[in-house]
């Protein structure tokens, strides 16, 4: 392979990309070694087994694709603008829906919720980490190299662009090929490793770490949520593991499972493709219901309203998620009883979700509603959410879907539901636990600001949508025609207010870092749940004392009783797992392994697995059992996390 | 993180980091029967669909697949004594059928590697056929589960002669052996939906 054949060249876009990440990544290796920061970032973050600092590091991974994914957004909206616009050429176009979907999917939305999942849960179960904190670890490092693969396509070899869902046969060897589509293979099947290991990490961890009394029914929402969604993703990712594997073994060593020849069958790509899928778009919304429920009972100082009925809508939602498969595909002509049983349980699952949209109403009737920023994000979500939900349901009719399908009515529909529900609440749930990770709250009047410039912008670029879907414009297009300028010109407006509202959330962050006032307590919104039961910052082993729980909202109870998480006379010595470095090690061997395996170098690759084995064995010989923290030091760190 | 132990009862539940490591991996199996479910659907799709390859009715060889099942059966005998000696507190009972047990998983590799090349010699190859692609597929995830465990239980073994059976190491063989038998259990579905359904039909 020549050199030229590796880079992508011949586009200024991306020059200009490569450019700026060359003198980003100079910058920071320069940062770092100026003020000698290596040995700090290694000990204190690389090697970290500590669930708050690995769920802040997804939080600040998914930022980072959040604006990546945001860059390609405002690319295809300025594409889009005017009839023969000459931004980008319709490869290119191609290639950045790709990325801007599989990105803001696998390595945005999923990230961000499990990174707030990994700060949040264990505080609020009263557990001192998550189950097996060397696996958390490895589930990180996976995702962060997983997104690190598809990324550098861009830059290197080419980025695939047969779309986020990868239909064969376009996406076969016969009509992608180069390594483009390897990429995305390659990259989904790293970052879903750590997926998968993050599912079964949290299962454990709620159904064994709990803290002494707390029964099932008695959990936080968020916890609750966390555990559905763990159920999900342990019973949906190995299906895309398979999936993913078919289409590698078809691509790199020539089976026939999706091709055109030799019997294949490409739609058996949409179905495998689909039985994940749609239980993947429950795994990126039951969490972000979690974090609304609870930022809703917050501000609103009340009780969640019908607890029970949330927890068991959300299994029901759970259990259907896995049933409707087909309604992203009704016109591939599987026939009307096929298509009409896939029409009735997709309906069904609009129930169990609006009877949460009442519960939240339950909950905000007859209460004192505190408009803080973080509950301004969730109050924005119920009535932009209901407007998703419903035209779910009327893309879910079967014989209308024959007419909104692949339309920009259907690109519409799900923008309102991920962006209104989970990027909405990746928002409101870090404003929200922002105090607890980082010592000082984000400033509400930006704050605000940037929350009205996004959900007014978001509004602006996505309502028209439907109606220039209904006007027959199709999805994937990198043209459009005259009739359809208008609502389009609205739509693109609409994304450049949005761009403005992150970016004033982002600078927000800095604002806040500077002025804040620093927290005093751990308290910082009068909060129910045990998590603001701990100091802040937290120390690294969350709980000196695990209270006993006893009701639904363990905080409110405490502070009735004047309890703390601090019983000076129950002090024990508390045993916490070592850092380690072999995750992060182990992952960037699996990292130069699909790398190989995305440009076909078969031996380069085997023996990069063989380096991954050999990481497995010195794990499996590696009997560290961690280490106490004695009862002085508690007492130490706890009196001056206390002002005591 | 609590480091309390228990006194009694089998030795890899005394801990809580043993009781959760197990319950992990049950729920890890329960992925993996997801993963082998996705496996055998995708054959039954493909079933049938042999273009011009061989069928499978001409090349399964009822002797080859009857001893595979036999050695593999077997060695799920042997891995639950190997545990059942465990539990009575004895490393050399626990060694011993143990590697019985892998030489029994080797055997069945063995004739795995043997089946494979045989049918590839008659023209079925991974790239012949819809149908010869889910195949492979399938009984190949099942047969390199098979070289993992092998694999693993040597470094079992290993850790074993180094520690003897405490909390951690008698966990550890009590999780391969829930895997080993669960790979028998997949074995088994092999062995009648692909096997003899594809000799009759
Ligand atoms: C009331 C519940 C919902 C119903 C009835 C529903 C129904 C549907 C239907 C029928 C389609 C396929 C339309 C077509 O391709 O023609 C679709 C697409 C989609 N939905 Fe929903 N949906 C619901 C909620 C959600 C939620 C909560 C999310 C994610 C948070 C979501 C994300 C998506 C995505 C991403 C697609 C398009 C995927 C693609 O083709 O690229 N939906 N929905
Ligand atoms: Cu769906």
């Amino acid at each position: 392979m020549q050199l030229d054949e590796f880079f992508v060249t011949g586009e200024p876009l991306i020059y200009g990309a490569m450019v700026s990440i060359v003198l980003v990544s100079a910058a920071i290796l320069f940062i770092l070694t100026y003020y000698k920061k290596w040995k700090w970032l290694w000990r204190e973050w690389l090697t970290t087994v500590d669930h708050k600092k690995i769920g802040i590091m997804y939080i600040l991974s998914a930022l980072a694709m959040l604006f990546r994914g945001g860059v390609d957004a405002l690319m295809m909206r300025t594409q889009l603008a005017f009839p023969d616009m000459n931004f980008l050429n319709s490869q290119h176009y191609n290639e950045i829906f790709t990325t801007h979907g599989t990105v803001m999917i696998i390595f945005m939305a999923m990230p961000f919720l499990i990174g707030l999942m990994n700060v949040v849960v264990p505080l609020q179960i009263g557990a001192r980490d998550v189950a097996f904190p060397y696996l958390n670890a490895m589930s990180f490092w996976s995702f962060l190299f997983g997104a690190l693969l598809f990324n550098i396509s861009f830059v290197i070899g080419g980025s695939p662009d047969a779309g986020w869902t990868s239909y064969t046969p376009l996406a076969g060897a016969a009509m992608s090929p180069g390594p483009g589509q390897n990429f995305y293979l390659l990259g989904l099947q790293l970052s879903g490793i750590g997926t998968l290991a993050t599912g079964i990490n949290f299962m454990v961890t709620i159904i064994k770490m709990r803290a002494p009394g707390m029964k099932m029914f008695q959990m936080p929402i968020f916890t609750w949520s966390t555990f559905v969604t763990s159920f999900i993703i342990v019973f949906a990712f190995p299906i895309l593991t398979v999936a993913l594997a078919l289409m590698t073994i078809d691509r790199i060593f020539g089976a026939q499972f999706f091709t055109l020849t030799g019997e294949g069958l490409p739609m058996m790509w949409a179905n495998l493709f689909w039985m994940w899928g749609h239980p993947e778009v429950y795994i990126v919304i039951l969490p972000a219901f979690g974090i609304f429920s609870e930022v809703i009972a917050t501000f609103a100082r009340k009780q969640l309203f019908g607890y029970k009925a949330m927890v068991w809508s959300m299994i029901l939602i759970a259990g259907l998620s896995f049933l409707v498969w087909v309604h992203h595909f009704f016109t591939m002509g599987a026939g009307a009883f096929v298509n009409s049983v896939f029409s009735v349980s997709t309906m069904l699952i609009a129930v169990p979700t609006g009877v949460k949209i009442f519960n939240w109403l339950g909950t905000l009737y007859k209460s004192k509603i505190q408009a803080t920023t973080a509950m301004m994000w969730s109050l924005a979500f119920i009535p932009s959410f209901v407007i998703g939900g419903v035209t779910g349901v009327m893309l879910g009719m079967a014989a209308a879907d024959y007419q909104f399908h692949n339309s920009y009515f259907l690109v519409a529909h799900f923008h309102y539901v991920l962006i209104s529900g989970t990027v909405f609440a990746c928002f409101s749930g870090l404003v929200y636990w922002y105090p607890k990770m980082f010592g000082h709250k984000l400033n509400e009047k930006i704050g605000k600001l940037s929350f009205w410039f996004f959900v007014i912008g978001f509004h602006v670029c996505f309502f028209p949508q439907y109606f220039v879907g209904l006007d027959g414009m199709p999805r994937r297009t990198f043209a459009i025609v005259l009739e359809w300028m208008p609502l389009n010109i609205i739509s693109t407006c609409g994304a450049f207010l949005m761009g403005a509202g992150f970016a004033i959330f982002i600078y927000n962050v800095y604002y806040s870092f500077r002025y804040s006032k620093r927290e005093t307590t751990g308290d910082s919104w009068d909060g129910r749940t045990l998590e603001w039961a701990t100091p802040t910052p937290v120390p690294f082993y969350n709980f000196a004392t695990v209270p006993h729980i006893r009701s639904n909202d363990a905080y409110v109870e405490m502070k009735s009783k004047g309890e703390t998480t601090f019983d000076e006379k129950n002090l024990e010595p508390i045993h916490m797992p070592s850092n380690t470095g072999q995750p992060i090690i182990m992952m960037a061997i699996m990292f130069m392994a699909s790398f190989f395996l995305v440009f076909e170098w078969i031996w380069l690759a085997i023996a990069s697995l063989i380096g991954v084995i050999i990481m497995m064995v010195i794990r499996s010989f590696d009997y560290d059992d961690g280490f106490h923290v004695e009862v002085d030091e508690i007492k130490r760190t706890e009196r001056s996390a206390r002002g005591l | 993180m609590s480091s309390h132990e228990l006194q009694s009862g089998p030795m890899e539940y005394r801990t809580e980091h043993g009781q959760s490591s197990i319950l992990g991996f049950w729920i890890f199996l329960g992925a993996e029967i997801v993963l082998f479910s996705t496996l055998f659907a995708t054959y039954a799709v493909l079933f049938g669909r042999t273009a011009d390859s061989p069928a499978p009715a001409e090349l399964f060889e009822l002797e080859t697949v009857l001893i595979m099942t036999f050695l593999l059966l077997t060695s799920s005998f042997t891995c639950g004594i190997a545990v059942h000696e465990m539990r009575h507190g004895s490393v050399k009972g626990l060694a011993t059928w143990l590697i019985i047990t892998l030489i029994l998983g080797l055997g069945f590799l063995g004739f795995e590697i043997y089946e494979f090349f045989h049918y590839a010699h008659e023209g079925a190859t991974l790239q012949a056929s819809a149908f010869w692609s889910s195949f492979f597929t399938l009984a190949g995830t099942h047969g390199l589960h098979v070289t993992v465990g092998i694999g693993w239980a040597i470094l079992l073994l290993i850790q074993l002669a180094q520690r003897g059976l405490t909390t951690v190491t008698s966990r550890k063989f009590f999780i391969i052996s829930l895997y080993w038998h669960f790979l028998d259990v997949v074995w088994i579905f092999i062995f009648t939906s692909v096997y003899l359904i594809g000799m009759v039909v």
